[in-house]
């Protein structure tokens, strides 16, 4: 069994409002050296199987067709053995 | 001969009841719910991806809903050149399908807004939009995520192509930033594919049919397409 963990984040020249506005609450408490806020979403699931070829191919299909809109996201992933 | 109107409904939609309403009960057309586990698209001439949350909007929006197995059917309807209108939870849909091209982010604001706007009607020889004779309408818009995003060359492309139908204007027509509720890119409100049989708006023109809610510019949209309907099977 794998752990996989998809992070899904807005690419760099896209706007993101959701930052824009956090990053108004650290100026507002004093954090002002804070820069470029960007909000992405963290996904965690399992693959269950011990292969892991076949598990990082589900990853990255399962990133790419639904986890992810290839419009204006990108997405990382790791993947890591459990007992 | 009556227009069929196919609404599909996905757990979370919560406009499907009002498409239904106004194209069955206030203009007159026949009208069907199609359940979205369903595959038969029960002989509809037009199907309508109504508003509302599919999926609790969660992941994106129309994210999830892309792959109900009724989707599979609307869009092989769709690239057979059946009509499709979506309508903001529906166009979200219809650009997470690929069907029209761009995606959606959060209002500029963050807020959900929930109000009348002015569309300035972009191209009315589409099969949308020909019974509309004045160029501006008023629709309401209800929507957190409706900010229209695509790349450059997508606009262009839009533009080229006529394909842009509905931008949010003033009460006279004027497109500009001032009159944008939500920071969509080009003030676009709605788009069409390049076939002119599918179309996708974040306004909600069923809220805007019948006559005892004073304002019936959404009546224009259903008519054009009934009007249409059958003109190419002639």
């Amino acid at each position: 069994m794998f752990k996989a963990v998809v992070i899904v984040k807005r690419r760099p020249t896209i706007l993101d409002p959701e930052g824009k506005a956090v990053e108004q609450g650290a100026k507002l408490l004093g954090f002002n050296n804070v820069k470029n806020t960007r909000i992405g979403k963290y996904i965690e699931f399992f693959v269950d199987t011990n292969d892991r070829e076949a598990a990082e191919k589900e990853v990255l299909e399962y990133s790419q067709k639904l986890l992810s809109n290839p419009i204006m996201e990108d997405f990382e992933y790791t993947i890591e053995e459990v007992k | 001969m009556k227009p069929k109107f196919g609404v599909i409904i996905f757990p979370g939609a919560n406009c499907d009841h009002d498409a239904y309403y106004a194209t069955k009960k206030v203009l007159g057309y026949n009208a069907e719910f199609i359940w979205h586990k369903e595959r038969d698209l029960k002989d509809c001439d037009v199907i309508i991806l109504p508003g509302g949350f599919s999926y609790g909007d969660y992941l994106r929006t129309g994210a999830i809903a892309k792959f109900s197995p009724v989707m599979e059917e609307v869009i092989k309807f769709a690239n057979n050149g059946g009509i499709v209108l979506g309508i903001c939870n529906g166009f979200q849909i219809l650009l997470e399908t690929g069907l029209l091209p761009g995606a959606m982010q959060k209002n500029r604001s963050l807020k959900f807004i929930c109000k009348d706007v002015y569309l300035k009607v972009e191209n009315k020889n589409t099969i949308f939009t020909s019974s509309i004779k004045q160029d501006v309408i008023k629709i309401p818009i209800a929507h957190g995520e409706g900010n229209y995003y695509a790349d450059d060359e997508t606009i262009k492309s839009l533009e080229e192509n006529n394909q842009i139908v509905f931008k949010y204007s003033s009460k006279e027509g004027k497109v500009s930033s001032e009159f944008n509720p939500n920071g969509s890119i080009k003030n676009i409100a709605g788009i069409i594919n390049k076939n002119g049989n599918v179309l996708g708006m974040m306004p909600h023109p069923e809220r805007a049919c019948d006559p005892i809610l004073k304002r019936t510019d959404g009546s224009l949209i259903f008519k054009s397409i009934a009007e249409n309907i059958f003109v190419n099977q002639k």
